[in-house]
């Protein structure tokens, strides 16, 4: 008989729904939790890169004599040799972005291996550098820029005859000509990198032909093959472990270069090789989200239903171009005529890689600072502009959703008492405040993932999953659905993850893994629960279909005496224990898990019109999410979601020198982050009514991440009657918006 | 005292003085210059001055956790260096190469400091706790109230973090609201735990 995959409802649940602690709480606490950076073998080697210095250049020559001779130094590893091609003539790498790693030295100590990096004498010829991402005009002057691609979309149609090309530019101004409001804006969101806190490494070991990783990664499941393709190795030759990862958001899925070489290292001294990147490397290498500037015309009707949209944005991804895509512009609000352009611009900086809610920050934060503009132009309340133009959107959320997310949000806010015109607040000496709103979507579909589990005979259990903890709580969760399952306690459960060992388990990466793993535990769990059963009924002579497991008793649902503690139902099994695996695809239709949420927030801030500092006072999250498994854990997402956006929207950029191509802040004395003082007020609330939960679970860690940028922009607007155009709004910019408007 | 040679992965190829170099060179030098005579310090051997650097190695006794240690060390050795890679004590995590994170945080002398830049030569003699003294079978406070409060992600930065709010407890047990908002911030988060921290420390002060 097939098991039908259900959750339980509100009532019955016992543990889903509750604020449970996180499992692994004291470990990581007090540092009893080992990362990949922690991870000491007996006669480990440690490596450390030399990193290119310049953003473009050719290398000449790279010298390792005296760096070879350093005491404590085993072993050099040139990563970009010159040599000379079969013809004679020599090759010599271009490297295209400051940081790229050209050597790695490893030595008995850090110290030693950092000193042998110094040693290494680098000759290099530089070429042209090109980092300005801001200007669109000077990009395509330098053969910079490439099509993002684009769409157009009209209720009119163009007559048979008609240029399609044509007929838009005339549809569009004359529906921006027939518009009572027009604006026309300019917005825009700087570079910024993951910043991991553990950088981007591995610990590389081999046993004969099989290589051992302790890697960094958000994708243990996945990094053995692409270690093995790159080795020429079998993937079963390679396992890869990960039981912490210090931050990844979207960055470390696979083991990049540098783990490779760490492997190769590790092959020819037959020794452990560990090799982490430094901090600077890890800001210019270990990944960047790419910036984004726009030009619109908005036009409205006069009560602010915007009837057309007609954009042009660019930016870049680095040296490999890129560009936010267009297809989310603008961002949830979809008039019924729009036209949007996109252009790449190819830099002289490290490739961007995903950043938490791919395009979606950065979308939202140059598109519906548009929509807030034109309620500051007809002096409308901007919630009023906001909640009206719900009639056109294209989200995976509903309008209804998001009107009864607006609804909280703005009473949790007392968005209507505070509320003021923009610019036209009460200052309080040089200070003024401001609020600000955003609204924002994401899929959160649940990813592959495979459970194997183990009820014991003496009551024990245990589950071996494939994934990774990427600062969720992926155990808790994990726990969670297995205690509710077996009507057991949390801590009873032993849950064994971070493995390539282990039964395979999706990548986490685009709020899959809660879905994920909560399919792969809950149909594990419910299948063991069914043989446990059979057993169970048999004993207690009742029917196997009317076997219930809550409580810490296993029994009949229909008579109460019929029933045994868990420890007496397992013990039944007698020698064998229970062994299952089961599993879900990504994309399969089922009970337990959707896609599809949508999110509304509201910041006030104030700003110091003679300094230029902006303060969060308080910042509102209403946040739908489906089932939620953890009340506890789900909050913390979306208060780290939040905290990360005051951090794009207030502080953090990658700053370049225009002419040797270098990050010049990338250490944390330089590169702005907020501290435990910046973040004002944070309330989340959980939007859960029983519609939600029906959909099943749905994944939470991105989409909270998106509307800061907007929102806090919005506010700033609002307390100063002033856009300052280009996030993180630093005092300096606040300053020459505001001397720019006098 | 010979500059040292320049260092390409900063970038400064042909020229200039970093802290960093500064650190591993003359620093570590002076250092163990004041040192040098101290009883603690034993069995110096082998130096080198030839380039700039020390590379004298020494046995030095550490009072970590409430326990003698013996540790090798050369004058340039950090504290950090030490803790992770001899005793590994990998709580304190190497984050940043100055304070600026906070994430080494350990406690000299009852005090919070970085173990990133303290040079392990003036550690001697001073009582050394990290934050595995905090966990074992009786858990302070402190990272009992984190993982209550849920007040970590990844949880590179929390050791450093638990560390940091063990010190300022300490120094201000009845902290107000508005003291440990402006208290903490030399400690950074990159998932963004700070508003649960800050409820963890309400729980621990009590209120």
């Amino acid at each position: 008989m097939a098991v039908e995959y259900s959750w339980p409802t509100k009532e019955e649940s016992k543990v889903i729904g509750t604020s449970h602690d996180r499992l692994d709480g004291a470990a990581k606490a007090t540092g009893a939790a080992k990362y990949t950076y922690d991870t000491n073998p007996p006669k480990l080697l440690i490596a450390r890169g030399l990193g290119c210095p310049h953003g473009h250049c050719r290398i000449l020559d790279i010298d390792t004599t005296a760096a070879e001779k350093v005491p404590g130094v085993v072993h050099v590893h040139v990563l970009q040799k010159p040599k000379l091609g079969d013809d004679g003539k020599p090759i010599q790498p271009e490297i295209e972005w400051e940081g790229e790693l050209l050597a790695v030295v490893s030595a008995e100590t850090e110290a030693a291996a950092t000193e042998g990096v110094a040693k290494i004498k680098l000759d290099f010829e530089p070429l042209d550098v090109f980092v300005d991402d801001e200007d669109l005009a000077a990009a395509e002057k330098a053969g910079r820029t490439s099509k993002g691609g684009g769409k157009v979309q009209l209720e009119k149609e163009p007559g048979d005859d008609e240029d399609e090309d044509e007929f838009a530019e005339k549809e569009i101004n004359r529906l921006l000509g027939e518009a009572k409001r027009v604006v026309e804006g300019y917005y825009g969101i700087r570079p910024i990198t993951h910043c991991c806190l553990e950088p981007h490494g591995s610990v590389c070991s081999w046993e004969g032909d099989k290589l051992s990783a302790h890697l960094s990664t958000q994708n243990v499941s996945g990094t053995d093959e692409q270690f093995a393709n790159a080795l020429k190795i079998a993937a079963g030759d390679v396992h890869v472990e990960c039981q912490y990862i210090g931050g990844g958001f979207g960055s470390k899925f696979a083991p990049d270069y540098w783990a490779i070489a760490a492997a190769e290292i590790s092959k020819a001294t037959g020794r452990p090789v560990k090799l982490m990147l430094t901090r600077d490397q890890e800001l210019k290498l270990g990944g960047n989200r790419p910036s984004g500037y726009l030009k619109v015309r908005l036009g409205a009707d006069a009560d602010g239903m915007v009837t057309v949209w007609d954009s042009q944005h660019w930016g870049t991804g680095g040296g490999r171009g890129g560009v936010v895509g267009h297809g989310v512009i603008p961002y949830v609000y979809r008039p019924k005529n729009f036209r949007r352009v996109a252009t790449a611009i190819k830099t002289n900086c490290a490739p961007s890689r995903a950043w938490r809610a791919p395009d979606h920050p950065q979308a939202c934060a140059i598109s519906q600072t548009a929509y807030d503009d034109l309620a500051a132009k007809m002096g409308a309340d901007s919630y009023d502009i906001f909640r009206k133009n719900l009639a056109n959107i294209d989200s995976n959320q509903k309008a209804e959703v998001y009107a009864a997310e607006m609804e909280i949000a703005a009473k949790l806010m007392d968005w209507k008492a505070k509320w003021h015109p923009h610019g036209k607040g009460q200052a309080n000496g040089s200070v003024v405040e401001g609020l600000g709103m955003a609204i924002h979507t994401w899929q959160g579909t649940a990813n592959t993932s495979n459970c194997m589990l183990r009820i014991h005979p003496d009551g024990s259990v245990e589950s071996f999953c494939g994934t990774q903890d990427l600062g969720t709580g992926t155990r808790t969760v994990c726990a969670m659905v297995l205690a509710e399952t077996f009507g057991i306690a949390v801590e009873s459960v032993k849950i064994n993850i971070g493995s390539s060992k282990y039964p395979e388990s999706g990548a986490s990466g685009g709020s899959t893994t809660v879905g994920a793993v909560s399919e792969s535990h809950r149909r594990a769990g419910l299948d063991a629960l069914e043989k446990l059963a059979e057993v169970v009924a048999k004993k207690l002579e009742v029917d196997a279909a009317s076997i219930v497991a809550t409580g810490g008793r296993v029994g009949s649902q229909d008579d109460a005496a019929k029933s045994l503690s868990w420890k007496e139902a397992c013990s039944l099994l007698g020698h064998k224990a229970i062994e299952v695996t089961a599993g879900y695809k990504i994309g399969t239709k089922s009970p337990l898990s959707s896609a599809g949420v949508g999110g509304v927030q509201m910041a006030h801030v104030a700003v110091d019109r003679e300094t230029g500092v902006v303060r969060m006072k308080k910042f509102v999250a209403v946040q739908d999410m489906g089932l939620i498994i953890n009340r506890k854990l789900a909050e913390s997402q979306i208060h780290g979601a939040m905290i990360m956006g005051i951090a794009y929207a207030l502080f953090e950029e990658r700053i370049t020198d225009p002419k040797t191509g270098q990050f010049v802040n990338a250490e944390l004395s330089d590169y702005k982050l907020p501290r435990l003082g910046d973040i004002g007020e944070l309330v989340v609330e959980l939007y859960e009514p029983e519609s939600e939960r029906a959909r099943g679970v749905i994944g939470l860690g991105e989409p909270p991440v998106i509307s800061p940028g907007a929102a806090i922009s919005n506010a700033v607007c609002n307390a100063l009657g002033v856009r300052v155009p280009v996030l993180p709004l630093t005092p300096k910019r606040v300053v020459e918006a505001l001397s720019a408007k006098a | 005292m010979k500059r040292l040679s320049g260092d390409a992965s900063t970038g400064r190829v042909a020229s200039g003085f970093s802290r960093r170099e500064f650190l591993r060179g003359s620093g570590a030098a002076a250092a163990a210059t004041a040192l040098a005579g101290a009883s603690q310090v034993a069995a110096g051997e082998g130096d080198e001055k030839s380039d700039g650097v020390v590379r004298g190695k020494a046995t030095v006794v550490l009072d970590v956790n409430g326990g003698k240690h013996e540790v090798q060390v050369q004058p340039r050795t950090t504290l950090l260096d030490v803790l992770r890679n001899q005793l590994d004590l990998t709580g304190a995590k190497p984050v940043s190469a100055d304070p600026s994170s906070g994430a080494a945080t350990v406690l000299i002398d009852d005090k919070p400091a970085c173990a990133a830049s303290t040079l392990v030569l003036q550690t001697v003699g001073k009582k050394i706790r990290t934050v595995e003294s905090l966990g074992g079978k009786k858990l302070d406070a402190v990272p009992e109230a984190f993982t209550h409060a849920d007040a970590e992600q990844c949880g590179f930065c929390t050791p450093g973090f638990v560390v940091a709010v063990r010190a300022f407890l300490n120094e201000h047990p009845k902290a107000t609201d508005e003291q440990i908002r402006s208290g903490l911030n030399g400690n950074i988060c990159r998932c963004g735990t700070y508003a649960n921290i800050i409820r963890a420390i309400s729980i621990v002060r009590g209120g």
